[in-house]
């Protein structure tokens, strides 16, 4: 059962400026769905537009299987948590939660028990009394998400609801949220610019840019298999390689890519292979994330590449190795900066390379990523459905 | 006057954290003194007239012809509340001073609630024309109120409300609104847009959220209007003297009935005017609570 539908909706503002241009997406009845996405692609205009608050340019939004269209913010069954919490801030707590009950004309006895069942929920049943500027960041969210279900709403919408939180107790909230939505059966729709949020709390995720929908799955998938340059780059922490390789293909034995001076052979029989073989005498790029990289001893043989290192980030369980491996870097925002492209490795906190030091870098070939550099589209079998 | 000195005097911690230097204490100090000062000398120049005015309308006609009012100091004797038994006692002025209510409270009472309903609609309700429409009501503020006396006058005598305290209530109430509609559209304007949305999220209308919103988090900017309006109506004397006749005229205009060419009247004159005054600070008294600063605070981060 589909609980909230997008049809090719766009959004143009009148100055010409285009927030979303024909997304299509559809969040399944009790579905977690994050929007992913960095500041200004047109996230939270797709919220506004399911809320009500915005009106699409072109487009449907379909709530329950109806266009919503006609149908103004205050009656769509929606509830919004905000960035900012935007609690009145002349109502105590239990008013605050109790608002939207009064406005529905909820009976006296009935109001103050769900107040009391929804604020225990969310950990605040002892705060009622209290105004918002009596309250912490982390309290305010709390009592803002416990107005936004008091309602029992059908579908519950979160703008960045933790942004405005320290880091602590973001990790504590993101946890909490997730577990709440789910026991409660609510349908959510999250927007956030965190993806550590997205990757942890959704069960699905739309990662947009530029007001288009550019990746669509489960979080697993979108990070296993980005379909696009920007959605590799955007997921996961450290960020990933990306670098330039030109194509050479040997028929029937090998792909070469050549990444600076060096080459590393895809072996013919690869799928992925036969797919970037399209591309013999052209330049792809090719990414990769630390989990594909480990340190090789020099000479070692296979898909080897060996640099120099440049930089050291010492995190206690961890030591991150930026190895320059001679490779032009490649800037998923399309402009091929020219860079040298690094190699990210993760090694023990015990070993310590010295700066300057030459390394070699396994790649396992089956978890490297290439891309058109044209259009940032994977290249190759997807390997996955939507 | 002291009272007025005490009240302001802005807190300078006495104790002072260690780092705080010798010098920069002196100073401070200092600054606060000649802040008070400063405040005081203020005082002072608003207060003596109005305390000139106050003992001037407690003495008899004989002594305030016979000698100013500072040598009351010398001979508190002279003072008596008969011009007070005496104004109140004349029917004219009783009349008089209860129109000014008549014309004071409903013209406030008008200008406010409307003004607060046009407010919230120019900046929450989103129609076409809305900009337009904002820019031409606060354009009105341009408008002098003279030029409008005779056209209105003539308006009025059409429509039979020259004379009539409605008469004097509908211009006041036309010429308070641009300034009331400006203040309050301001104020409204820079309420959270949050706020306003999450109201409406939560199944709020329109007016629900005018009313249990927007109107209590506006209290001081309506409280400022409040005092304005009221202040400016029941201090005027140029409308009211051209729109208002003899049953319908305020206490200004009876009062300026009195005064003469020869001898100064100002028994009844200061009697009346220090009467004037004690409404008007009245309602400034009540509205002065809602100044509180930080309305707003934790509604939003």
């Amino acid at each position: 059962m589909t609980a909230v539908a997008l049809r090719d909706v766009s959004l143009v503002y009148p100055g010409g400026a285009v927030a979303v241009r024909d997304v299509s997406l559809s969040v399944a009845d009790g579905e977690f769905m994050v929007l992913l996405g960095p500041s200004g692609c047109g996230k939270s205009s797709i919220l506004r537009m399911v809320a009500g608050l915005q009106r699409p340019t072109r487009g449907q939004v379909v709530l329950d299987g109806a266009p919503a269209d006609d149908i103004p913010a205050r009656s769509r069954g929606v509830s919004m948590v905000f960035q900012d919490f935007a609690l009145y801030p002349h109502l105590s707590v239990a008013d605050n939660i109790g608002f939207p009950l009064d406005v529905s004309g909820c009976p006296r006895d009935e109001r103050a028990e769900r107040i009391a069942e929804v604020a225990s929920a969310f950990g605040i049943g002892d705060l009622l009394g209290r105004r918002p500027a009596e309250l912490s960041g982390g309290q305010r969210q709390r009592a803002a998400m416990a107005r936004a279900i008091v309602r029992g709403p059908r579908v519950l919408l979160m703008d960045e609801p933790l942004s405005n939180l320290d880091a602590v107790l973001r990790s504590g909230l993101r946890a909490e949220i997730a577990c709440l939505a789910r026991s409660l059966g609510l349908t959510v729709l999250y927007v956030t610019h965190d993806q550590i949020e997205a990757q942890t709390m959704a069960d699905r995720i739309a990662v947009l840019r530029d007001g288009v929908l550019d990746d669509f799955g489960r979080p697993d998938d979108v990070y296993r298999h980005p379909a696009t340059m920007h959605v590799a780059a955007f997921l996961g922490s450290p960020r990933m390689s990306l670098f330039k390789a030109y194509v050479q293909v040997v028929v029937d034995s090998h792909v070469a890519l050549h990444i600076g001076g060096q080459v590393i052979d895809l072996p013919w029989p690869d799928m992925r292979a036969r797919a970037v073989a399209h591309y013999d005498g052209e330049d792809i790029a090719v990414g990769a994330r630390t989990e594909a990289l480990r340190p090789a001893a020099p000479g070692a043989s296979g898909a080897v590449l060996t640099g120099q290192v440049r930089h050291l980030e010492h995190h206690g369980h961890e030591t991150l190795v930026s190895v320059d491996v001679g490779a032009w870097g490649v800037e998923p925002s399309g402009l091929h900066e020219l860079r040298t492209g690094e190699l990210t490795l993760r090694v023990h906190p015990d070993v310590r390379p010295v700066q300057g030091e030459h390394v070699g870098v396994h790649l396992c070939l089956e978890q490297l990523h290439f891309f058109d550099l044209d259009n940032g589209r994977r290249i190759g079998p997807r390997g996955r459905r939507r | 006057m002291t009272l007025v000195a005490e009240e302001v005097r802005i807190e300078v911690p006495v104790s002072g954290s260690p780092r705080r230097g010798v010098l920069s204490r002196v100073f401070g100090r200092l600054g606060n003194g000649f802040m008070q000062l400063f405040l005081a000398v203020v005082a002072v120049f608003w207060l003596v007239p109005v305390f000139g005015l106050l003992i001037a309308s407690l003495r008899d006609e004989q002594a305030n012809t016979a000698s100013g009012w500072w040598t009351i100091f010398t001979k508190p004797a002279e003072l008596t509340l008969r011009n007070y038994a005496e104004l109140v006692a004349n029917q004219a002025v009783w009349q008089s001073f209860l129109n000014t209510f008549y014309i004071a409270v409903p013209a406030t009472v008008l200008v406010v609630v409307m003004a607060s309903l046009a407010s919230y609609a120019l900046s929450w309700i989103e129609f076409p024309g809305r900009e337009t429409l904002t820019v031409v009501v606060v354009g009105l503020l341009v408008m002098p109120i003279q030029v409008a006396l005779i056209p209105v006058a003539k308006l009025f005598g059409a429509f039979g409300l020259f004379g009539t305290i409605t008469g004097v209530v509908l211009f006041h109430v036309a010429f308070g609104l641009p300034f009331a509609i400006f203040l309050l559209r301001n104020f409204f304007a820079g309420i959270p847009r949050d706020l306003i949305e999450a109201a409406r999220m939560d199944g709020a209308t329109e007016w629900v959220i005018f009313k249990r919103v927007v109107l209590p988090v506006a209290k001081p900017a309506i409280a400022s209007l409040t005092i304005f309006q009221f202040l400016w109506v029941w201090n005027d004397l140029l409308v009211a003297l051209v729109f208002a006749d003899q049953d319908s005229a305020p206490i200004t205009v009876a009062l300026r009935a009195q005064l003469r060419q020869f001898g100064t009247n100002i028994d009844v004159l200061a009697t009346g005017a220090f009467l004037s005054m004690i409404v008007p600070l009245a309602v400034f008294l009540v509205f002065q609570k809602y100044f509180v600063q930080g309305v707003l605070a934790g509604s939003t981060k």
